[in-house]
C-alpha cells in the first residue's frame, strides 16, 4: 500500500487509509490523527485499557510508511534508557586496543579522547532512534507509569524535536517524527505536557463499529458469532464491572470461541472461555448470573 | 480564567496565514464575523464553564481549523475538543459550551457544568479579643496568649467564633501533610550498596581505562501517594470546610503526588481546585466544584465510584488513603465495607478520620464505622487543630 500525503489529505480520507490498515477508527481519531500530522503536534491519547490506543501508532506507522519506534514507560525511565547512553565497555576497549596498536595513528591525547566520542560508540534509545530515522512513529506507551521528572524531560526533546549530546553535538530530526503518547490515567500528566499535544480521549466502540473491528480482525469468525460477542461485551461494559472489558477482550474471547468450533454465542462455550474476557472473579461471578443465565434461556 | 484583551490580541496576531475564508460557524446567526472572534468568543464561554483554556490551547484550535473546513459544525466541533480540552472531565463541559455557544448541536451527554452557587463561604474577619492585646507587649500578655493558642489548637473546629476561625486559619499554614517513603524504581549515587557499574566504567575512562574506585549506589525512596476523601454530607459541615483545608495543605506540600476528592452523595475530584495558592481562593474554587454540598450520604456509593474511575486505575494503589467522614451512611453499610475491603486491598494503609472520636462517649457504633472497621488500619479524630496535627503524623508513618 502506497503511503499517504499528509499535504493532500483529509480526516476522511486518512480514516479510510486507517481502515485499510486494518484500524476502523471513528470520526474523532481520524480528525485527531489528521491534525496531528498536520500541525506536527504529538497526540496525546486516553482511555481505558484495551480500547485500542497503541494499535492506532502501528495503523498511523503502517499508513503513513514509516517506522514504529515504541518506547514503552515503566517507573523509573530515565534520559539513559529513552533518548542514548554511551557504550562505556566499547570505549574502554577501543582505548585498551588503540594502547595495544601502539598510539593507533592519532596525534595527541585529545585527538585519541575525540574519539572515543564517536556517534559508534553510542547506543540510540528509542527516542533518538526516532529522532535518526525519519519517517516515523514514535509511540511512547503509558506515560503515566513513567515519573514525572520524566515528563519535564520529555516536554524538552518534543519541544524542538531535537537531542543535544555534550560531548557530540545536537540531533535533529530531518522530520519530526509523528509522536503517540498513551496513557490509563493510572496518574494525572502535567498540563504542560498535555497543552503541547491534541488530547483525545479514546472511548469503547459502538455495538457496529465492533462488529466491524472483529470481523476484521478475525476474519475466520462467523458474523453471527461477531454479532454476539459484541452485543455481549456491550451488556458487560454496562453491567457495572470492577474491569470492562475492552475491544482487545472482545477480540481475544471471539478469537477463543471460534477456536472452540462455535458459531454462536452459546451458554456453556461462553462460561468456558470466560477468563478470555473477564480479569476479575467478581466479575465473572455477576455475569455467570446475568448475561450467561439468559443465554442459557 | 478571564479572557482579557491582551490574550485577545496576542492570539489573533499569531493567526495563521493559510486561514480559510471568514464566515460563520453554521447555524450561527451573525453573518461574516471574522472566524477568529468566533473562537476567541467560544474559549470564553468554555472558560466560564470550567475548562482551563489557555491562549496557547486557542492558537492551536485556530491553527487545526486552519487545516480543516470551518463550514463544517463537525470539523470545528472536533478542532475544539482536540485542542481546548485536556482531561476527560473537561469533556462534559465542552459539549455543554459548544451545545451553547454555536447553538443546538451535539448537546451535553450528561451534567451541564455550568457554574452552581458558591457553597463555601470564606469566614467573615471579626477582629476578637486577640487583637485587643496589641497595647500591652510584656511577657503576661504573651503567656496569655500562647496559652489561648494552645486553646485553640485543642479545640473543636465545628465550634469556633469567626475570629478563632481566621486565626486557626492561619495555622493551617503550619500543617505539611506528605506520606510516609517507598523504595523507588530510581537508583541515586550513595557511598555503600551495590556497584554502580556505568558510573564505575565511566570513571574509568576518565583514568584511560585505568582501574578506578568502584562507585555505589542505592535505591532511591519516593513518597507515596495521599489520597484524602472528604464527606461533605451535612452531618459533617461544621468539618469539611476544616478537612478541605488540611487537603489544601497537602496538595500545597506535594501537588503531584496528593489527591483529594469529595464524598456524599457523589465523587468530586478537587485536586485541581486545590493547587490554587491562596487557601481561601482554593476552597471557593472547590465549594463550585462540588454539586453535594450538604446532602446526604452514600459512601458506599461513592467510594465505589471513586475505585472504578480512579483508585483501581492506580490512585489508589500503594497509596496512603485517608477517609474522612462521621459514617453516617445512608445506603447499605454492607456495600460500604465491601468496597473498603477492596480499597484495603489496592491501598497500601487506610486510615478513617472520625471527627467525632475527639468526643467523650465516643464508640464506633453507626452503621457505616461498624462495617468499616475491619478493613482500615487506623482511626483518629480529625475534630482540632491538635487532632489534624497528629493526622499528619499517622499519614507519615503510615
Amino acid at each position: 500500500m502506497a503511503p499517504v500525503d499528509p499535504q493532500t489529505l483529509d480526516p476522511a480520507s486518512l480514516g479510510h487509509a486507517l481502515e485499510q490498515a486494518g484500524y476502523l477508527p471513528d470520526e474523532g481519531l481520524s480528525t485527531a490523527a489528521f491534525l496531528a500530522l498536520r500541525m506536527h503536534r504529538p497526540l496525546f491519547l486516553e482511555g481505558d485499557a484495551g480500547v485500542g490506543k497503541t494499535s492506532l501508532a502501528h495503523a498511523l506507522a503502517e499508513v503513513t510508511g514509516a517506522d514504529l519506534v515504541r518506547l514503552q514507560c515503566y517507573e523509573g525511565i530515565d534520559a539513559s534508557q529513552a533518548l542514548y547512553d554511551w557504550d562505556f565497555p566499547r570505549q574502554v576497549l577501543h582505548l585498551r586496543a588503540t594502547e595495544a596498536a601502539g598510539g593507533g595513528g592519532y596525534h595527541d591525547a585529545r585527538e585519541l579522547e575525540h574519539s572515543l566520542y564517536d556517534r559508534r560508540f553510542l547506543i540510540a534509545r528509542p527516542i533518538l532512534r526516532a529522532l535518526e530515522h525519519s519517517p516515523s512513529v514514535l509511540l511512547i506507551d503509558e506515560i503515566d507509569r513513567a515519573d514525572d521528572e520524566f515528563e519535564a524531560f520529555l516536554l524538552e526533546v518534543l519541544a524542538d524535536n531535537a537531542v543535544s549530546i555534550p560531548e557530540l553535538g545536537t540531533i535533529r530530526a530531518e522530520t519530526p517524527p509523528l509522536v503517540v503518547l498513551t496513557s490509563n490515567r493510572t496518574r494525572e500528566v502535567h498540563d504542560a505536557l498535555k497543552r503541547r499535544c491534541l488530547y483525545h480521549w479514546v472511548a469503547h466502540p459502538s455495538y457496529e463499529r465492533e462488529v466491524a473491528i472483529l470481523r476484521r480482525r478475525l476474519p475466520e469468525v462467523s458474523e453471527r458469532l461477531a454479532r454476539e460477542v459484541a452485543a455481549a461485551v456491550r451488556r458487560m461494559r454496562e453491567a457495572d464491572l470492577l474491569k470492562p472489558p475492552g475491544v482487545a477482550e472482545s477480540i481475544d474471547w471471539a478469537q477463543a470461541l471460534h477456536l472452540l468450533g462455535a458459531d454462536s454465542l452459546d451458554a456453556e462455550r461462553a462460561a468456558a472461555t470466560l477468563g478470555a474476557v473477564l480479569k476479575y472473579q467478581e466479575d465473572a461471578v455477576r455475569i455467570r448470573d446475568t448475561v450467561l443465565a439468559e443465554l442459557a434461556g | 480564567m478571564s479572557a482579557g484583551p491582551t490574550n485577545a490580541g496576542r492570539t489573533s496576531a499569531g493567526r495563521p496565514g493559510a486561514g480559510p475564508a471568514p464566515g460563520p460557524v453554521a447555524g450561527h446567526p451573525v453573518a461574516r464575523r471574522d472566524f477568529v472572534e468566533v473562537v476567541l468568543g467560544f474559549a470564553r464561554t468554555l472558560r466560564h464553564a470550567g475548562v482551563p483554556a489557555g491562549p496557547d490551547r486557542v492558537q492551536a484550535m485556530l491553527t487545526a481549523l486552519g487545516h480543516l473546513d470551518v463550514l463544517d459544525p463537525n470539523q470545528v466541533y472536533w478542532a475544539g475538543r482536540l485542542t481546548l480540552c485536556g482531561d476527560p472531565a473537561d469533556l462534559d463541559r465542552y459539549d455543554a459550551a459548544f451545545a451553547l455557544y454555536f447553538g443546538g448541536r451535539r448537546p451535553a451527554a450528561g451534567r451541564t457544568a455550568t457554574d452552581p452557587p458558591p457553597m463555601l463561604r470564606p469566614a467573615p474577619y471579626e477582629p476578637d479579643t486577640a487583637g485587643e492585646q496589641q497595647q500591652d507587649e510584656d511577657s503576661p500578655a504573651f503567656a496569655v496568649h500562647a496559652s489561648r493558642h494552645e486553646l485553640l489548637r485543642h479545640k473543636d473546629v465545628g465550634a469556633l467564633s469567626p475570629g478563632e476561625r481566621e486565626q486557626l486559619q492561619r495555622l493551617f499554614a503550619l500543617l505539611a501533610p506528605r506520606a510516609s517513603g517507598r523504595r523507588s524504581q530510581r537508583y541515586t549515587a550513595a557511598p555503600r550498596g551495590r556497584v554502580d557499574l556505568h558510573r564505575t566504567v565511566r570513571r574509568m575512562l576518565a583514568q584511560g581505562g585505568e582501574p578506578a574506585e568502584l562507585a555505589r549506589r542505592r535505591r532511591l525512596r519516593k513518597p507515596r501517594r495521599l489520597v484524602l476523601l472528604v464527606d461533605v454530607s451535612g452531618s459533617m459541615a461544621p468539618y469539611a470546610d476544616w478537612l478541605l483545608r488540611f487537603g489544601h495543605a497537602a496538595v500545597r506540600r506535594a501537588p503531584f503526588g496528593t489527591e483529594v476528592f469529595t464524598v456524599g452523595t457523589r465523587l468530586t475530584r478537587v485536586t485541581r481546585e486545590l493547587r490554587l495558592r491562596d487557601p481561601d481562593e482554593a476552597l471557593a474554587a472547590a465549594g463550585r466544584a462540588v454539586p453535594d454540598w450538604r446532602g446526604g450520604t452514600r459512601l458506599g456509593d461513592t467510594l465505589k465510584a471513586f475505585l472504578d474511575r480512579w483508585g483501581q486505575r492506580g490512585v489508589a494503589r500503594g497509596a496512603v488513603v485517608v477517609l474522612c467522614s462521621d459514617g453516617w451512611e445512608r445506603g447499605d453499610p454492607a456495600e460500604l465495607g465491601s468496597q473498603l475491603a477492596r480499597l484495603a486491598r489496592l491501598a497500601h494503609a487506610v486510615v478513617w478520620v472520625n471527627p467525632h472520636k475527639g468526643k467523650d462517649g465516643f464508640a464506633p457504633v453507626t452503621g457505616g464505622m461498624v462495617a468499616a472497621l475491619p478493613h482500615i488500619d487506623s482511626l483518629v479524630a480529625g475534630h482540632s487543630f491538635a487532632a489534624l496535627a497528629e493526622l499528619v503524623e499517622v499519614i507519615a508513618d503510615a
